[in-house]
């Protein structure tokens, strides 16, 4: 499957994932961070039941502390 | 558009503000120096004086809450803003009713789970709303790597997006001011371009 991740587009030798799944699989640690997928934001709690698809939008943004 | 449409069109709309440290509080006084019509100012906090190193406050102001703070900051520079505080800590059930009705909110915390907390609920309770988020602005100097970025329509990000404030790392008043003034000037641009 292909996908976009924050515009850039990544190959994942499977047919779906969880959004778990592809943070394992990016080896994406830092747990402060948003998800949208094709505009709609899942929340951190939804990360397990949440499906990506081939063709699908993804969008992180990363929270640092400081403001 | 001449100036003084520009502020008469931003005197139309109501900006919401959630949290009232160094982001809230220069994101605020720039608002209101640009005639932005209404803010709603969030914060459970009082001004201690160490907040004065880069928050809008002033040593006289130690132990007042921050909202109020800012209020009265607010009125001297713009009598005519109106200013709704809210002297709470925000939550997933109160984030949605304080900033129903806004046309633009503005994510000021200074802890990142804060921040998640306040953008899952803005994007899953108050559809859209434009969110304005600030994400890494820790420590000085490296002005060019402080940069704005949108998501979407509904959500953009201000700062470094990598810098976490710590010990050898503060909050220094220059990129925390910086990074409040682009989360405004990207209000700005989000209500010059509609109609209202």
């Amino acid at each position: 499957m292909k996908i976009l991740i924050n515009n850039l587009k990544e190959e994942f030798n499977r047919d779906q994932m969880t959004v778990n799944e592809m943070l394992e699989i990016k080896k994406y640690t830092f747990r402060m961070r948003i998800v949208k997928i094709n505009g709609v934001l899942i929340p951190k709690d939804g990360y397990d039941s949440t499906i990506i698809r081939d063709g699908d939008n993804v969008q992180m943004l990363y929270l640092m502390s400081g403001g | 558009m001449k100036y003084s449409d520009i502020r008469e069109h931003l005197g139309k709309f109501r900006v919401g503000i959630a949290g009232a440290g160094g982001l809230g509080s220069n994101c605020a006084a720039a608002l209101a120096r640009s005639g932005v019509g209404t803010v709603v100012i969030s914060d459970f906090d009082i001004v201690e004086e160490l907040n004065l190193d880069r928050q809008y406050y002033f040593a006289d102001q130690t132990g007042m809450y921050k909202t109020l703070a800012l209020k009265e900051n607010i009125r001297k520079i713009n009598p005519r803003i109106n200013v709704i505080s809210h002297e709470v800590s925000l939550t997933p059930e109160n984030i949605p009713v304080i900033y129903a009705g806004c046309d633009v909110i503005i994510e000021a915390f200074d802890e990142a789970s804060m921040k998640q907390m306040l953008i899952e609920t803005v994007q899953l309770a108050l559809p859209g709303i434009p969110l304005i988020v600030g994400s890494g602005m820790a420590g000085w100097g490296n002005n060019d790597t402080l940069r704005s970025r949108k998501i979407d329509d509904l959500l953009y990000v201000c700062g470094d997006e990598s810098t976490q404030v710590s010990d050898d790392l503060p909050p220094l008043a220059p990129r925390v001011g910086i990074v409040a003034n682009m989360q405004a000037n990207l209000a700005l641009e989000i209500l010059l371009e509609r109609k209202k």
